[in-house]
C-alpha cells in the first residue's frame, strides 16, 4: 500500500497536474452500499479510500482504509487528498465532516436506507455526485429490472415459511434479526416470514422464545457458521434442535455482505435466498417421500 | 518550615526537563499528522495564511486538538494528584469518586436515547447535547456521592469512595441497559465513546472545557500546603490549622468539575490521572506545591504523546486514545513500580 502511494505521489510530482485532467476526482467512500455502487458504475479507479463496511467488490478492500464510518478522522481522510467524500447518512461524527468540508473537500450525503427499493435512489445519488447521470440512469433502470425479476421469482417460490436470521451465537442467547433490520427486509422480499418480527433490531432472543417462534428455516451468514464449527453444531443446539428447522435440519447460509448489504447485488441476494428456502423444502420433500 | 517554599537545583532541572518535553510534543502535535505539511506551510498557516487545506488542518484540527490534549492531561493529572493526596491512597484516581461513571451515564444516555428524547431540538444545539449531558451526569453523580459522604456530620472520605464505587456499579448497570436497547450503530458509538478521543476537538468545546477546568487547577494549587499536612493524618492536619472539612469538600468539588468538563469533551481517558502524579512524586518528592504543577505538565505531555501516537499509527484510521494511554501507560507504570517505587514509597 505504502509503495503504491509513494509511487502515485512521485508520479503526481513528476507529471504536470493537467495531465490528469481527464481523470475523475479522488473519491473517499464511507458506506459499503455506496462503495458497491461506485464500483458498479465503473468508477472504482477513482476511489482512493473506503471505510470498514466496504467489503465488496474485493477490489475495494485494496484501497486505503479510513476506519469505521461513524468515527472518521478529519485529518486521516484529508491525508488521502480527496476531492469528493461520499457518505452514508449516518456517517460522522458531524463535527469531523464539517472540518473536512471546511478544508475544501466536497461532501455528498446519501439518502436514507429504504430497503431494496431505496437502492435505486442511492444509485441516482451516487451517479449525480460523480457527474455520471447517464450511466446512473442506465444502472438504475438495470437495477429496477433485476429487482422486479427477483421479486417475480421470489413470489413464484413464495413459501410463507418462518425464517429466523441468526446474526451470532457466542455465549448466551443467540442474537437474531428482528423487525427494522436488513435481514427482516430480505426475508420479506424472499416471500418468507420473519420468525423474530416481535423483536426490534438485532437482539438476543431467549431460548424458549426461539422454540415458541417455531422457525422453519435458520438463516445465517456463512462466515459466522464457519466460526461456530459448522452448521451442524448450530442445528444441534438444544433450543434450535427443538424447532421445525432443527428437527428437519434446514438452514440457509449466505454471504453477509450480499445478504445484508442493500446494494446493487440485492436482487441476486433475494433470488439466492428464495431459491435457498424453496430448494431445501423440495429436498426435504423428496427425502420424506 | 522556612524551606517549605524552597526549590532545589535538582527540582529546577526536573521542571525544565518536563517542560521541554511538553513543549517538544506540543510542537510535534502541530507539525506532524497524517497529512504531510512542510515546516513552511505549518508556520504560514499558524501565522494566518488562508491556504487550504493547510489552514483548516492547522488552525481547526491540530491546534484545538493539541490545546485539548493539554487541558485534558493537566486536568486529569492535577485531579489525580489532589485525590491521591487527600485520600492518602496511591490508587486514587478521578474515576474512584464516581465522576467518570456519571459522565458515562450522561453520554451513553444521549447516544442511545438522544433521538427519542431530544428529537425536537434544532440541529445547531445537538452537537453540544452529549458533552452537556456528560457534564451534568458527572456533576449529579458527584453531588450525590457528596451528600452521602457529608450525611453523618463530618465529611467522610471512606464513605466518599464507597459511594463512588456504588455509583460506578449503578452506572455500569445503566450502561448495560443502554447496550441492550441500542442498535448496532449506537452500540459502536457507545463503545468508542468509552475509549475516549480528542478527534472531536473544536475551539468552542475546547474553550468551554478550558474555562471550566483551569480555575480548578488554580484552586487546587492553592490547597497544596493543606494536602501536604494531610499526609500526616487528618487529625494532625486539623491541629496544624487546616480547615479539614473545607479542604475535603473543596478538593472533591474541584476534581469533579475539572474531570467532568474534560470527560464531557474527550470521553473517559484512563491512566493519565493515575500515572502522572506518581511520576511527578518520584521526580520532585512529596511536596504538593511541586507535585501538582509537575504532574500537570507530565499529564499534558503524556496525553499529547498518546494522541500523536493514535493519529500517526495507522492513517487514515485513528484508534481511540484510551487504547494508547493504557498501552503506553500500563507497561510504563509497571516499569516504574519495578524499578523506582521502592525508593519513593518504602
Amino acid at each position: 500500500m505504502k509503495s503504491i502511494r509513494a509511487f502515485l505521489l512521485a508520479l503526481s510530482l513528476a507529471v504536470p497536474s493537467f495531465a490528469f485532467a481527464d481523470d475523475g476526482p479522488r473519491i473517499v467512500v464511507a458506506g459499503g452500499d455506496l462503495t458497491e455502487i461506485v464500483f458498479a458504475l465503473g468508477r472504482g479507479d477513482d476511489v482512493v479510500g473506503v471505510d470498514t463496511t466496504s467489503g465488496w467488490p474485493l477490489e475495494a478492500t485494496t484501497r486505503e482504509q479510513v476506519g469505521y464510518m461513524r468515527r472518521l478522522s478529519a485529518e486521516g481522510v484529508l491525508s488521502l487528498t480527496p476531492d469528493l467524500l461520499l457518505v452514508a447518512p449516518d456517517a460522522g461524527p458531524k463535527s469531523v465532516l464539517e472540518l473536512i468540508e471546511k478544508a475544501g473537500v466536497e461532501i455528498a450525503t446519501a439518502p436514507g436506507d429504504d430497503g431494496a427499493d431505496g437502492v435505486a435512489d442511492k444509485i441516482a445519488f451516487v451517479s449525480t455526485a460523480l457527474g455520471a447521470t447517464e450511466a446512473g440512469e442506465a444502472a438504475k433502470k438495470d437495477y429496477q429490472l433485476r429487482l422486479d425479476g427477483a421479486r417475480e421469482i421470489a413470489s413464484g417460490d413464495a413459501t410463507g415459511q418462518r425464517v429466523l436470521f441468526v446474526l451470532s451465537i457466542r455465549d448466551g442467547a443467540p442474537i437474531v434479526g428482528g423487525a427494522d433490520t436488513s435481514a427482516n427486509e430480505m426475508i420479506r422480499e424472499a416471500g418468507a416470514v420473519n420468525a423474530a418480527a416481535d423483536i426490534d433490531g438485532y437482539k438476543p432472543m431467549n431460548a424458549e422464545a426461539i422454540i415458541a417462534a417455531a422457525p422453519d428455516v435458520i438463516l445465517m451468514t456463512n462466515a459466522h457458521a464457519d466460526r461456530l464449527g459448522g452448521l451442524d453444531d448450530v442445528l444441534d443446539r438444544p433450543d434450535i434442535s427443538l424447532t421445525p428447522a432443527g428437527r428437519e435440519r434446514r438452514a440457509v447460509l449466505m454471504d453477509a455482505l450480499l445478504l445484508l448489504g442493500m446494494g446493487p447485488r440485492t436482487p441476486e441476494a433475494i433470488v439466492e435466498l428464495s431459491r435457498g428456502l424453496s430448494a431445501k423444502r423440495d429436498n426435504d420433500a423428496s427425502e420424506d417421500g | 518550615m522556612a524551606d517549605a517554599a524552597a526549590i532545589s537545583g535538582g527540582q529546577r532541572a526536573v521542571f525544565a526537563a518536563v517542560s521541554v518535553a511538553c513543549a517538544a510534543l506540543l510542537i510535534a502535535a502541530l507539525a506532524l499528522g497524517p497529512v504531510p505539511l512542510s515546516v513552511g506551510a505549518v508556520l504560514s498557516a499558524l501565522a494566518g495564511a488562508e491556504v487550504e487545506p493547510a489552514a483548516t488542518i492547522l488552525r481547526e484540527i491540530r491546534a484545538p486538538r493539541a490545546v485539548l490534549a493539554v487541558v485534558v492531561g493537566a486536568s486529569l493529572a492535577i485531579a489525580g494528584a489532589s485525590l491521591q493526596g487527600l485520600l492518602r491512597n496511591p490508587l486514587a484516581d478521578p474515576g474512584l469518586i464516581g465522576v467518570t461513571a456519571g459522565a458515562t451515564v450522561g453520554a451513553v444516555g444521549v447516544i442511545v436515547l438522544g433521538d427519542l428524547l431530544f428529537a425536537g431540538l434544532p440541529d445547531a444545539v445537538r452537537p453540544y447535547l452529549l458533552p452537556a449531558a456528560a457534564f451534568i451526569g458527572a456533576a449529579a453523580a458527584t453531588l450525590f456521592v457528596f451528600t452521602l459522604a457529608k450525611g453523618a456530620g463530618a465529611f467522610s472520605a471512606v464513605i466518599l469512595i464507597l459511594a463512588g464505587v456504588a455509583i460506578s456499579a449503578l452506572a455500569g448497570a445503566f450502561v448495560g441497559v443502554m447496550v441492550y436497547l441500542s442498535d448496532d450503530e449506537q452500540l459502536r458509538d457507545l463503545t468508542f465513546w468509552t475509549l475516549g478521543s480528542l478527534g472531536g476537538a473544536q475551539w468552542t468545546t475546547v474553550t468551554i472545557a478550558a474555562l471550566a477546568a483551569a480555575p480548578m487547577w488554580v484552586f487546587l494549587f492553592a490547597l497544596a500546603r493543606a494536602l501536604d499536612l494531610f499526609q500526616i493524618g487528618e487529625r494532625a492536619a486539623f491541629h496544624a490549622g487546616v480547615a479539614v472539612e473545607r479542604v475535603k469538600i473543596g478538593v472533591a468539588a474541584a476534581v469533579a468539575l475539572s474531570v467532568g468538563a474534560v470527560t464531557a469533551v474527550a470521553g473517559p481517558i484512563g491512566f493519565i490521572g493515575l500515572i502522572a502524579p506518581h511520576i511527578a512524586r518520584m521526580l520532585v518528592g512529596p511536596r504538593h506545591a511541586l507535585i501538582l504543577p509537575c504532574a500537570a505538565i507530565i499529564g499534558a505531555t503524556l496525553t499529547l504523546a498518546a494522541d500523536l501516537a493514535v493519529r500517526m499509527i495507522a492513517p487514515p484510521q485513528e484508534p481511540p486514545i484510551g487504547i494508547a494511554t493504557a498501552l503506553i501507560g500500563g507497561p510504563f507504570f509497571l516499569w516504574l513500580i519495578a524499578t523506582r517505587a521502592k525508593a519513593t514509597y518504602a
